[in-house]
Parts: C-alpha cells; sequence; structure tokens
C-alpha cells in the first residue's frame, strides 16, 4: 500500500529560506532563454542497454529532478551531457545548438563520484578549475573568494582538501561546480551525503541559479527534496524516460486522497460511503482514496457525524507513489 | 535572442594550465627538492674523488740519502710505463721502515752495499704490481748500464738511442681511443638518465592514477580533452624533471671544471657531454612518459601503479644494465652499437656513448631520427589507452580493451 504524504505539510516547512547575499546576479547580466535538450541518446556497453533513447527537455531557468532506481540510466546520461563519455547516437544541444566542447565549458557538473585534488589547497583548486572553464586569472580568484564565502567555507582556503570534514569538502565540491558562473548545472546526487543545514544551503544555492535563468538538473534518491525543490520530474526506468512533467501533470491521472483525522471515528466509519477507499485506519488517522467525481464534502459530513475532525487534508498523489508505480510497472 | 557561446582559447591554452599546476605542484614538494639538492651534492662529490683518484700519485717510495741519486731515474722508468711515483727523502732507514710499517710509505729503496747497483725495496707485505714494473724497469737499467760500462761504453748516448729507436706504426683506421675519464662520465650520464627517467617518468604514472583515485579525473574532462590533460602532465612534470638535470648537469660541470678533475677530457667534450645528456633526457623522457601514462591510466589504485609500468620499465633498466655493464670494459662494443640506436633503447644508451666519444655522426642522427620517428606512434597509441581506460575506475583495465574500445 502506497504511503500518502500531505503536499501541504511537507511545503510548509521548506518554502521559506533567508535569501543570502552576493550569489545571485552578481554579474548583472541577463541570460537569454536557453533550453538544455537531450534528444535521443542511445548507449550500449557490450550486449548491455544503458540508455534507449533518453530525450527530455530541461528550460532556462528552470529546477529539473531526474529520478530513477540506481542503474536506470541517470549518472550515464548526465555524462553523456557533459560530454565526459560519448553516446551511441543521439544529440544534446543548448539553445538550439549541438553541445560542443566549449559549450560544455559553461556548463557546471558535479559527478556523482566526487572528486578534488586531496592535496591542493582549496582556494587554489577552486581558481585552477576556474580557470580551466576559461576565467581569467583574476576573475578565478575572485570567483574561488566568492564562493568559498557564499558556502561558508572562507576559512578553509588555505587548507588541503583532504583535510576538510566531509561536509566541508561537499560544499567545495559545489564551489568547483559553481565557480566558472556556468550557463547550465548537471548534479548527480548534489543532496547525497549532506547534513540538513548543507541541503538548505543547497537548494537556495540552486533555486538562485535557475532565478538567473539557468537550467537546473539534478538527480536524487531524496524524493520529497525532488518534490518540493523541482518545477520538473523525469522518471527514468531501464535508460528510457518513462514520464516528466510536474507533479501535478504527472498525477492528473491518479486519485485524489484524503487524510483525516477524526478521533472518536469508529473502524469502518467511511466504509459505506460511495466511490470511496479506505486505505488505512490507525488512531484515528483514516487515509481515503476517492473515484474519479465522488464529492469529498460528504466525506467530510460522514466524518463530523463520528465527532470532531482536527484535520481534513485534500493530498495529491507524492512523488514516492507515483515513482512507485512508474517503476514497477508489469515488464519490469 | 541568444548569445552563441564562442571558443576563447586554444586546446594549447588548456594544456599549458595543466602544465603548470603540475609543475607548481611539483616544485613546491619537498621530495623534489631533496632529490635535487642530493644529486647535485653527488655529483659534485663525485667530481672530487674523481679528482682525488686522478690526480694523486700512483705510489709513494722512500729514499735513503745514499740512494739519492736512484730518485731521478726511478720516476723516469715510473713514467715510461704510464705511473707516477712520489720520492720522498728519508734521513735513515729506521725510520724509513717505520713508515713503510705504519703505510705512509709504499716501499723503502734500500743501498745495499754488498750489491751496489742492485735494487732492492722494504714493504710492508707485498710489492704493489704496478709499482714492481717501475722498480723492475729501473733495476734492467742499472744492470743494463753497468755493462755498457763494462764494455767501454757511454751509458748515456746508449739509452739516448735506445730512447730514439721506436716502432713506426701505420694505422690502416683511426683508431678510437678511450680515456678512464670519458668513460667514468659516461657512467654518470647513464646514471643520471636512467634515475631521471625512472623518477619522472613514475611521476606521470602516479599523477595520472592519483587523478582516477581521487575521482577529479571525471571533473577535469568535463572541460578539457584526454589529451591536453594527458599531454599537460607530460609536458609539465617533464619541464621540472629538466629543470632538475640542467642544474645537476651545471652543478657537474661546474664542479668538473673547477677542481679540473677531468684533466684529459677537453671542456668542448664535457660540455658535448652535458648537452647531449639534456636532449637525451628530452627525447627519452617524451617516449616513456607518455607510455607510463597511458599504463598508469589502466589501474585505480596507487598500489597498482609498479605492476602496470614495469613493462615499459623493464627497457629502460635493461638498457642502464647493459650500458654500465659492458661499455666501461668493451666501449666499442657491437651490440651497445646496435643496440643505441633502437629507439627503446637509446636514451638510455646514446648518451653514455656519446658522453664516451667516437660516436660517428650518422648514428648520432639515426638514432635521433629514429627516436623522434616513433613519437608520433607512441603518442597516438598511448593516447588512445589513456582516453578509453582513464574514466573507468575499478578493476584493471586490460592493454586489449583499451585498445579496441571506441
Amino acid at each position: 500500500m502506497p504511503v500518502t504524504r500531505s503536499y501541504a505539510v511537507t511545503a510548509s516547512s521548506i518554502r521559506v529560506m533567508p535569501r543570502a547575499t552576493g550569489g545571485a546576479g552578481r554579474k548583472g547580466k541577463a541570460l537569454p532563454d536557453q533550453n538544455l535538450e537531450i534528444d535521443k541518446i542511445s548507449k550500449r556497453y557490450g550486449d548491455v542497454v544503458a540508455l534507449r533513447e533518453m530525450s527530455f527537455e530541461v528550460r532556462a531557468g528552470e529546477l529539473f529532478g531526474f529520478v530513477g532506481s540506481n542503474g536506470a540510466g541517470k549518472t550515464t546520461t548526465m555524462r553523456i551531457a557533459l560530454g565526459v563519455l560519448s553516446s551511441d547516437s543521439g544529440e544534446v544541444r543548448f539553445g538550439g545548438e549541438p553541445v560542443t566542447l566549449e559549450t560544455r565549458r559553461h556548463i557546471g557538473y558535479m559527478p556523482e563520484e566526487r572528486g578534488l585534488y586531496p592535496k591542493m589547497k582549496v582556494g587554489e583548486q577552486l581558481s585552477y578549475l576556474a580557470r580551466l572553464h576559461g576565467l581569467s586569472p583574476r576573475a578565478a580568484a575572485k570567483s574561488s573568494d566568492e564562493w568559498t564565502e557564499r558556502l561558508g567555507v572562507e576559512a578553509k582556503r588555505n587548507d588541503e582538501v583532504e583535510k576538510l570534514s566531509l561536509g566541508n569538502q561537499q560544499r567545495v565540491q559545489l564551489a568547483a561546480a559553481l565557480v566558472h558562473d556556468p550557463r547550465i548545472l548537471v548534479l548527480d546526487e548534489p543532496f547525497s551525503g549532506l547534513d540538513p543545514v548543507a541541503v538548505d544551503v543547497m537548494s537556495q544555492v540552486l533555486k538562485e541559479k535557475a532565478a538567473e535563468g539557468v537550467p537546473v538538473v539534478f538527480s536524487s534518491h531524496q524524493l520529497d527534496l525532488v518534490e518540493r525543490l523541482c518545477d520538473r520530474i523525469g522518471i527514468v526506468r531501464s535508460g528510457q524516460m518513462v514520464t516528466s512533467g510536474t507533479v501535478a501533470e504527472l498525477s492528473v491521472d491518479s486519485a485524489v486522497r484524503l487524510l483525516v483525522h477524526a478521533p472518536d471515528a469508529p473502524r469502518g466509519w467511511a466504509d459505506g460511503l460511495a466511490g470511496v477507499t479506505v486505505l488505512r485506519h490507525e488512531n484515528g488517522r483514516t487515509e481515503l482514496e476517492l473515484g474519479a467525481g465522488t464529492d469529498d464534502q460528504a466525506v467530510l459530513k460522514a466524518a463530523l457525524a463520528t465527532g470532531p475532525v482536527h484535520e481534513f487534508a485534500r493530498s495529491r498523489t507524492s512523488l514516492t507513489d507515483l515513482f512507485r508505480n512508474v517503476v514497477t510497472e508489469p515488464g519490469e | 535572442m541568444s548569445t552563441p557561446i564562442q571558443d576563447k582559447s586554444s586546446g594549447w591554452s588548456s594544456v599549458w594550465l595543466v602544465a603548470s599546476r603540475e609543475i607548481t605542484t611539483r616544485l613546491k614538494s619537498k621530495a623534489w627538492r631533496i632529490s635535487t639538492v642530493v644529486l647535485m651534492l653527488l655529483i659534485v662529490a663525485g667530481a672530487l674523488v674523481m679528482k682525488l683518484v686522478s690526480g694523486g700519485s700512483d705510489a709513494t717510495v722512500g729514499v735513503l740519502p745514499q740512494s739519492a741519486s736512484l730518485s731521478a731515474p726511478l720516476q723516469a722508468s715510473a713514467t715510461s710505463i704510464g705511473q707516477t711515483v712520489t720520492v720522498n727523502p728519508i734521513a735513515d732507514e729506521a725510520a724509513g721502515r717505520a713508515k713503510v710499517a705504519d703505510g705512509s710509505l709504499d716501499a723503502l729503496l734500500l743501498d745495499d752495499p754488498k750489491a751496489p747497483g742492485k735494487v732492492s725495496v722494504v714493504v710492508k707485505k707485498d710489492l704493489d704490481g704496478k709499482l714492481k714494473n717501475a722498480l723492475n724497469v729501473l733495476a734492467g737499467q742499472a744492470a743494463f748500464n753497468e755493462q755498457v760500462q763494462k764494455l767501454g761504453g757511454d751509458p748515456g748516448e746508449v739509452n739516448k738511442a735506445v730512447a730514439a729507436a721506436a716502432v713506426n706504426v701505420e694505422p690502416m683506421e683511426t683508431p678510437t681511443e678511450y680515456s678512464g675519464q670519458q668513460i667514468a662520465i659516461g657512467f654518470i650520464a647513464g646514471l643520471l638518465i636512467y634515475l631521471s627517467l625512472m623518477l619522472n617518468g613514475q611521476m606521470v604514472a602516479q599523477g595520472v592514477v592519483e587523478e582516477k583515485t581521487s575521482r577529479v579525473v571525471e571533473l577535469l574532462l568535463s572541460t578539457v580533452r584526454p589529451w591536453q590533460l594527458m599531454t599537460g602532465k607530460v609536458l609539465g612534470i617533464g619541464a621540472v624533471g629538466l629543470l632538475q638535470m640542467v642544474l645537476i648537469g651545471v652543478a657537474g660541470l661546474a664542479a668538473a671544471l673547477g677542481t679540473n678533475a677531468l684533466s684529459e677530457v677537453s671542456i668542448s667534450a664535457t660540455v658535448g657531454a652535458v648537452v647531449w645528456l639534456v636532449v637525451w633526457f628530452l627525447l627519452g623522457f617524451l617516449m616513456y612518459a607518455i607510455v607510463f601514462a597511458a599504463l598508469g591510466a589502466l589501474v585505480s589504485r596507487q598500489e597498482d601503479v609498479g605492476g602496470a609500468v614495469t613493462p615499459a620499465l623493464m627497457f629502460v633498466v635493461a638498457g642502464y644494465i647493459i650500458g654500465v655493464t659492458i661499455i666501461p670494459s668493451n666501449p666499442g662494443s657491437k651490440l651497445v652499437e646496435v643496440l643505441s640506436v633502437i629507439p627503446v633503447f637509446s636514451p638510455t644508451l646514446m648518451p653514455v656513448r656519446l658522453a664516451i666519444g667516437g660516436v660517428p655522426v650518422w648514428e648520432t642522427v639515426l638514432s635521433v631520427g629514429l627516436t623522434l620517428a616513433a613519437l608520433p606512434l607512441l603518442i597516438w597509441l598511448a593516447g588512445r589507452i589513456y582516453r578509453n581506460a582513464v574514466m573507468r575506475t575499478g578493476a584493471k583495465v586490460k592493454l586489449r580493451d583499451a585498445l579496441q574500445a571506441a
């Protein structure tokens, strides 16, 4: 039985976040609307098909969540977008043009397997990476200073990376993806291994980059995080994009769910209601699924008839449920 | 509206960035500084030792006042067989015997009243073979003079005539003469190039693996091409190795010229040996470093680097061992001559031969030419292996897979 999660409850705790200074729009330049398009890319490793005509689009200024089981092809897709791996067929485009090595220098990338030079100092390392992406020495040093400050590791600039705590190494890794002021962000599991504070910092930075007009795509297994952060979501299975869109779009076909907290309600209070399926009843909390066209107000009346109602919430299907439905479809 | 992304920098600017990171990292490392200083000290010490060995005399002989007249003939006869003998005047026989006993004299020349003109010496245990030859010549000379005198001749006139008489040699080919000092330079050149190829070549392989182990390679390859990363690394470490080689070469040259340790070798020959050493370091390093980079890319752990580069390293070691075992005793060896023009052995053998001298120009040109010709092929092969293997972490990538993968 899928677990329903109230959309209202999750959203309330996160959406409001203090806006840090210095990050967004610091260059003051407006980026044109340029989308990142992944068009029918396929990849085989010997007899194993890793990607089968994988296609999706990340629009300028949008946060795109890339979800799928392990081995579904997320990392392979990202590596191909970055040019670290070549595809057998298909094309990656940015702003309508095929992505070249030069375009790739404007992508901020966080590989799934994190990596920096362990014995190089944080500041020097970030400047070096910025210069490899085409920044001048001065701009690279400035950007390195800005991002270490923005991500709260300015005190570690002269420390070797290997001497940093894992959390701080992750922050430096994010700085490495951002230090060259990228026009596209591709992040493989950026939230894995982060503490809650770092998750907030990371979320904030990604939102700011998107607000600058940068297409941002990231993969994650933390579906609640993806659900509340992303504008659109793509679910992959066995190397193919199964479905993509906003959470609302994806769940349009799904039944409406209700969570009712009526402490005095006896077990089976809702059984007689037309179009209603009881999913769960525990400690006075009942989860219901409503068939198409069912009136939820009739349910509320029935609940009130049992006594007080403390909570009556309508929820859309959560991403977790969608994901389960999609990835466990027959034929797997 | 759209702003097309423009190519602002050529491929070589990335190579230069990668190379300069390698250079600054290595120059800052303690290991590099220490090894450079140690090698510089070693070569200066080597020059000093050579000076002591070649500058001093071969033997010291004590001469009593009674036999002082033998001093000049002894030195003359020693010189005639290529020896240097220092003569120390000694006051009396007892003092002389004491000096022989404590080792400050190799021999004490006695004046035997019973056998005037005969040569007899006191030694501690045994007479050194070369000194014995010199003394035998002296004894023969004395006997010869005595007989000449008995027959009524003038020993001085006879000796002059004998000295003037010598065989007239007409060579059909100009022989190559190898001086001991030149062989010593060759030996040092071989050792230096061997050490340098080993140290710097392995550094390239370790650097490649370091990037794989730390996974930073994926981040780097998202903005630079594999060939840029590999070339930058090889050139950067090569530049640092070259600097080290030049520092050691200049230190050795300065020590040799300053102490005049290389009295038998012309300055131009010594400078030539150093220049060739640097040239062959460059050629050999380029050739081996790119191979080491490719082999390093096959493995993902530092502890596997040794095993991965061993096949290529064997050629460096083999060349060096052939060089140090055959060349000093047989500088004109045909085997060495042939091997030294084959690219894989040239870097370790040719600089040794060039330092010793007597290498025909065509062989020099051929060996450099063949190595230069082999480089593009090796670069192509190594680039292919590196590109295919560098992103594959985990188990060792098989060489065949790395070559075949698209």
